[in-house]
């Protein structure tokens, strides 16, 4: 019994004092949780060093760092740089993705289907009611729209991926700046509220005559059939992993304090609409200088490392011009000794 | 302990000091125990009120910056810092309520059928699928409720019925008016019908179960049909034990979450027809909390929390009041 609760105390003493302070703790975005996973397990075979990651959402992720109990957060909503020199975060973009309108109509196929910002905003506030609305029908000339409901499919739980819809729909309607807005919730005036992307995408393809919005994965994984876009240079362009790249191109990194860029409705004759990116936030000057220097190691080699296993997930991996930027902020900006 | 000093007052010689020692100790251990027991009791009183105090600190500011329009109003927009509570209260009222006119019924029903005229070979398998029904996680009830009971009940069959009779009658039909969706009010009522099912068939049939033979053999003798027999006998003889199950089960059907937010639609905003989608305080909760900033947002999600708490407070007090008017009235 003794012997028992001796031995236990000492091996819990050696894995103490033996490892590393344990493993590199975040928490916030769930939005790039799979890819972090990944990264985390890959990781953890080069060198032996894990990540505790708690997928708890953006806005938590927030709460998290700024209550030091992690080393870093992560969010989809990016912090404005007024509030990251106030609470002396340092904010770079990790990783990107898109996000793409999925519907379900008899006929249609993937790419049958165009829509642009304006009228994607007159659905979602209920402007809009049916298929065969005129707005529909003049981008549409080829395709035969049925007079049949529209089934607007929404997150009902706080997320980066409906803070960045909102904020492309804000961006091309003034309609919907003034009377909605952007955030990671927000009222919607029509719709079902559906549990995370998977249960957006499960609505949509249970219910005919449904449009939602998801993750590019997520509407690949499910076989969803989504909806061409006509982007900000008034170009047809269809959700693939280039239309996401040239959004993330055409977007000014280096002059954006805290790299501050919401890659929705980015110029270019290819850029896809509704590109997102997910950032981290880390102190300037953190507390536990060995923790924080561990953590960057570990986003060094997610990105000189991962980028494939980044596009095996449907994710795009940052341009190298952007993290060379955020390698030289790392070595000028954040306190590693 | 008093063997052992009744022992001790057999073989020693001094036998009023070992007594009064041995009585001494059983004083301090029952005083201890008065204690403890006290404690206990009184960690409860505290929790609840630490409870209830926590709530309304944390929900203060929505309150001083809202005042009474959190209760009127029925705007749920973060992004514009507008928020009021009247969808989330009348979604939670309005599944309860559904929940309640179906399942009391349905479950008393069972409980009478099951201690009157059950025959004896099938009261244990019914018995036990309602108490297996009770020890179900709510979360299960949610995943029946989205692939199953929307997809393939609500949808093709329950609402466009309901659209097609009640929905064409002037006047009430904006009551169950609108696309058939799948989701919404009524859908999570009906979940929540079947949650609160056991709860008031298991607590029922206990009580149904303690009423003395002889006074239902004492009805049928006078020829009392069953009807009578349950309508004049055992209900009025065990109203406390039931009246305490449907209260139960009225605060399982306020609080739930996950099951009513799989099916309600999380729409925040009041529509006049019960097929249209709602939310319920729990379920606004549960969804906007993780990512609510702190501030209003996070404010007001707590003030909805305290206004649940005040609801169930109201009716389990209001169940109390109903319960002490039964006895005077029974007493006259």
């Amino acid at each position: 019994m003794y012997l028992r609760s001796f031995l236990s105390a000492a091996v819990v003493a050696a894995s103490v004092s033996c490892a590393w302070a344990g493993d590199i703790s975040g928490a916030g975005a769930t939005f790039p949780f799979p890819i972090y996973a990944k990264w985390a397990d890959a990781y953890k075979k080069a060198t032996g060093n894990g990540l505790n990651y708690q997928s708890i959402g953006s806005g938590a992720g927030i709460k998290q760092i700024k209550a030091k109990t992690v080393t870093f957060g992560a969010t989809d909503a990016p912090l404005k740089a007024k509030d990251l020199e106030e609470s002396g975060l340092e904010q770079w973009p990790m990783v990107m993705g898109g996000i793409v309108p999925v519907v379900n109509l008899d006929g249609v196929k993937s790419g049958d289907l165009t829509i642009d910002g304006p009228t994607l905003a007159k659905i979602f506030m209920g402007k809009i009611t049916k298929w065969n609305d005129p707005a529909i029908k003049a981008l549409n000339a080829k395709a035969t729209l049925p007079d049949l409901a529209i089934a607007v499919i929404h997150r009902a739980d706080g997320s980066g991926t409906t803070f960045n819809f909102t904020n492309y729909l804000s961006k091309v309607s003034p309609d919907w700046n003034s009377a909605i807005g952007e955030a990671t919730s927000v009222e919607w005036p029509v719709g079902i509220g559906a549990k995370g992307n998977d249960g957006v995408a499960n609505n949509v393809a249970g219910t005919k005559g449904a449009i939602g919005y998801v993750e590019y994965a997520y509407a690949k994984q499910n076989h969803l059939t989504y909806a061409d876009m006509l982007n900000k240079a008034g170009k047809a362009v269809a959700p693939t992993m280039e239309a996401f790249q040239a959004a993330a191109a055409n977007a000014d990194w280096a002059k954006s304090p805290g790299f501050y860029v919401i890659l929705t409705d980015q110029s270019g004759d290819q850029s896809w609409p509704l590109t997102a990116a997910t950032f981290i936030l880390m102190y300037k000057k953190p507390a536990d200088v060995t923790a924080s220097n561990e953590a960057l190691k570990f986003f060094e080699y997610c990105y000189d490392k991962g980028g494939d296993m980044a596009k095996s997930l449907d994710y795009i991996p940052m341009p190298d011009n952007v993290v060379a930027l955020v390698k030289k902020v790392w070595t000028t900006d954040i306190q590693q000794k | 302990m008093t063997a052992s000093a009744i022992q001790a007052t057999e073989s020693s010689g001094s036998l009023p000091r070992d007594r009064s020692g041995a009585l001494g100790r059983l004083k301090v251990w029952d005083a201890g125990f008065r204690f403890m027991t006290f404690g206990a009791a009184s960690l409860v009183l505290f929790l609840l009120l630490g409870v209830a105090i926590s709530l309304f600190i944390g929900a203060l500011p929505a309150f001083r910056h809202f005042g009474l329009d959190f209760f009127i109003s029925d705007s749920w927009s973060p992004p514009k810092e507008r928020f009021g509570a009247a969808a989330a209260i009348y979604g939670t009222l309005a599944t309860s309520i559904i929940a309640m006119l179906i399942g009391v019924p349905v479950g008393l029903g069972i409980a009478v059928f099951l201690t009157e005229l059950c025959p004896p070979a099938l009261r244990r398998p019914i018995g036990i699928a309602i108490e297996l029904l009770a020890g179900i996680p709510s979360i299960i009830y949610g995943i029946w409720g989205v692939y199953y009971f929307k997809p393939f009940i609500m949808q093709p069959y329950v609402q466009p019925f309901i659209i097609g009779t009640l929905g064409a009658i002037p006047g009430i039909g904006a009551l169950f008016a609108g696309p058939p969706l799948g989701y919404g009010i009524l859908t999570a009522g009906l979940v929540l019908a079947v949650m609160i099912l056991p709860f008031v068939t298991a607590i029922s049939r206990d009580v149904f179960e303690t009423v003395p033979s002889v006074l239902k053999e004492a009805a049928y003798g006078v020829g009392a049909t069953t009807f009578e027999v349950v309508g004049n006998i055992v209900l009025p003889y065990t109203r406390v034990g039931v009246v305490g199950g449907v209260m139960l089960a009225l605060g399982r059907a306020l609080g739930e979450t996950m099951a009513v937010t799989f099916v309600i639609g999380n729409a925040t905003r009041i529509s006049t027809s019960i097929l249209s989608q709602g939310t319920t305080i729990s379920a606004m909760i549960a969804n906007q909390f993780a990512d609510a900033d702190p501030g209003l947002f996070t404010s007001s999600l707590l003030a909805l929390g305290f206004i649940l708490f005040i609801i169930t407070f109201v009716v389990l007090a209001l169940a109390r009041w109903m319960l002490a008017r039964l006895e005077v009235k029974a007493e006259r």
